[in-house]
């Protein structure tokens, strides 16, 4: 248990400084001059003055000097400051990371509870109609992009309907049923192709597990086939589910940047992508090494549940 | 009428027939069974692989899954014919009136649910138990399967334990509800030889306490020797000899079991002497051959075997049942086997060859 955990942050710790050295070098390459967000075009004709702010922001030391100085200062938990609005990056982080984060959650639970179901009822009646409704409709949504869902939604939920607001962000802090109302959503546009994923994976293990002599045993010690299904068959049929879905929250994570931007959400996929349109690097930078982070970590976390979820595994490691 | 039901066997299946329709076509595994089971008897059904005996007791117990399998014929159990039942009467049958034990404790038991649920789950179900009285009862399960340490192992998980342990766990789960009916299917082919025996022993001796009716399914003419009351040979889908085990072994008669009796190892023999394997392959039972199924490798093979088929019918001794028309030991044998060996025929010098170090061999003229 103890060696499972030191070799998962080993790994943590390379990935942080694999991805942030890569994201450095591609910001570096991004073209356009980072002066040009520090000083108004007209301030530039001051040669001696370009060059103070230059010196100030390091912008001429070579690359690797420029890199290093930044993974001194983050190590320390300073990501630095905007080089627009000249706040700490993490402090904005941490402003926006609530939003986000709520989304992705809610986003998660959705997808796993309508997809657990339909994964069950398409397994079971295998071949059916009903199975082929099922994964034909998996198929069909798979297809369908998030920002194409949100907007579909937004017509017939918000503009339509008028049950759900079309776009803003209540904090949960403020009102819990206002934040429901404004998370629900964008939350079920990101969920489209996410439970489509998950079906397929649950129908197809769950398959192969009803395939199995303990299954056979259990049918022939009398027990109902919805108990079969649920306390014999789902367990071992759920490890594939476990790892898409945290493979999934990258995923996710990219979908939330257009989600929260079609929805005007105020979280961090909407500030990475000003930050990008802007060449605020410093925040571009803390926000793609934090997202990173919460990657890894729910990726560890992930082969942390499967200890829980399969007793064998706990024996071997 | 009530003495006749208690007279009556409890289960009678008549030409049952199982198929199984795939791309290539039909698979006739089980085509026309017929036997009857009474209390506390057991019947060993004893094969090859393919030769349907496991189909047939999945059949009667109708646990067959898939939407490609058809079963017709009846099987009487208790009064009613189960082929009849809906599902859900066919649960109340299952685990307490008949049960399984299947051929790979491995596979067979759940590798996440701990051993004290596996064994309790349907008693509960079926005897409505509360959690203290199921626990009791898997206490005293694993204690008559002779588990040790009961308490313990009820908290393992299966793969924890060792293949004896699992198979006597899934005797146990078998047995929670005291069934009237259990169908061992191949309960030892996945063991090591020293656990075979202790597993059959405590086979025989539930069987015998509970007055329990058995039915041993085996590749292994060794296994049912000595502990069923009848022997059942199948070959490819159909009985070709039935008879109560001892005067089986007394005196076989179908060439298939005298086949798959010559082809057990023997330690008295030689070193390196060859083993005995049956020539040829099984018949392909989408289109099963035309006269005796066995006949293309039947060492006694004549014209009448490859043309008609022979009905299982009673020989001199009314519960003797054979299926041939050249059986063992008879003269019209000895001539078959004469003529093929002539002829070189590949089947009849095997035997011819295998049979030549003790120079007897049960055909001389």
């Amino acid at each position: 248990m103890g060696s499972f955990i030191a070799t998962r942050l080993v790994r943590l710790v390379a990935t942080l400084l694999a991805v942030s050295f890569l994201t450095f070098l591609l910001v570096n390459l991004l073209p356009g001059d980072a002066i040009n967000a520090l000083i108004p075009i007209e301030a530039q004709q001051d040669q001696e003055y370009v060059a103070q702010v230059r010196a100030e922001w390091g912008l001429d030391d070579p690359m690797l000097v420029r890199y290093g100085k930044w993974l001194g200062d983050a190590v320390r938990g300073d990501l630095g400051d905007s080089i627009v609005t000249s706040r700490a990056v993490s402090s904005e982080i941490a402003h926006r990371i609530p939003v986000t984060g709520e989304l992705m959650i809610v986003t998660v639970i959705f997808s796993v509870l309508l997809a657990v179901p339909l994964g069950v009822m398409s397994a079971y009646r295998e071949g059916s109609r009903l199975d082929q409704f099922i994964s034909g409709g998996a198929q069909f949504a798979l297809s369908v992009p998030g920002f194409v869902a949100g907007l579909l939604f937004i017509y017939v939920f918000a503009m339509k309907l008028g049950w759900f607001p079309a776009t803003g962000w209540t904090r949960i802090s403020n009102s819990i049923s206002g934040n429901l109302m404004t998370v629900t959503l964008p939350a079920l546009s990101l969920s489209v192709i996410e439970v489509a994923v998950y079906t397929r994976v649950v129908r197809s293990d769950l398959v192969t597990t009803l395939k199995e002599d303990y299954i056979l045993s259990a049918r022939s010690k009398g027990l109902k086939d919805g108990f079969i299904l649920f306390r014999h068959a789902l367990r071992p049929s759920s490890l594939t589910l476990i790892t898409v879905v945290g493979l999934n929250i990258g995923l996710l994570l990219g979908g939330t940047v257009v989600v929260e931007f079609l929805f005007a959400l105020p979280g961090l996929g909407k500030r990475l992508l000003d930050a990008i349109f802007q060449r605020d690097f410093m925040m571009v930078q803390g926000i793609t090494v934090f997202v990173a982070m919460v990657y890894v970590v729910v990726n560890t976390l992930v082969d942390l549940v499967y200890l829980v979820v399969d007793p064998r595994i706990r024996k071997a490691d | 009428m009530v003495d006749q039901a208690a007279n009556s066997p409890l289960l009678k299946v008549d030409d049952l027939r199982t198929t199984f329709t795939i791309p290539a076509g039909d698979v006739k595994a089980v085509r026309g069974v017929s036997f009857s089971l009474d209390r506390g008897r057991t019947l060993g059904i004893v094969g090859e692989s393919g030769s349907g005996k496991t189909v047939l007791a999945r059949s009667v117990m109708r646990l067959n899954l898939g939407t490609n399998v058809t079963t017709t014929g009846t099987a009487v159990f208790e009064g009613t014919d189960v082929l009849t039942r809906s599902p859900a009467e066919m649960r109340q049958l299952w685990g307490t009136e008949m049960a399984m034990v299947f051929q790979d404790p491995m596979t067979s038991l759940n590798p996440l649910v701990r051993v004290q649920r596996q064994v309790t789950e349907h008693l509960c179900r079926h005897l409505n138990l509360n959690r203290s009285e199921a626990r009791q009862a898997a206490v005293d399960l694993l204690r008559e399967v002779r588990i040790p340490d009961p308490e313990t192992r009820l908290r393992s998980f299966p793969h924890e334990l060792s293949g004896g342990m699992r198979q006597r766990v899934c005797i146990a789960v078998a047995l929670a509800c005291a069934p009237s009916l259990l169908f061992a299917d191949e309960p030892t082919t996945a063991l090591d030889v020293t656990v075979q025996h202790q597993i059959l022993n405590l086979l025989s001796r539930e069987q015998a306490d509970r007055e329990m009716a058995m039915v041993l399914v085996t590749h292994d003419l060794g296994v049912v020797a000595g502990r069923t009351d009848d022997t059942m040979v199948m070959y490819a889908g159909t009985v070709v000899e039935h008879a109560p085990t001892a005067s089986l072994f007394a005196d076989m008669r179908h060439p298939y079991s005298e086949a798959l009796m010559r082809s057990i190892p023997r330690t008295s023999l030689p070193s390196h002497t060859r083993l005995a394997a049956i020539t040829g392959r099984p018949p392909d039972l989408i289109d099963p051959p035309t006269g005796c199924d066995f006949s293309p490798r039947c060492p006694y093979v004549q014209d009448q075997c490859v043309n008609e088929e022979p009905p299982l019918v009673e020989t001199d001794d009314p519960t003797h049942r054979l299926a041939c028309w050249t059986p063992v030991g008879s003269p019209e044998a000895r001539v078959a086997f004469e003529k093929n060996l002539a002829a070189g025929l590949q089947q009849a010098v095997a035997v011819d060859l295998s049979a030549a170090p003790s120079s007897t061999g049960g055909v001389d003229g």
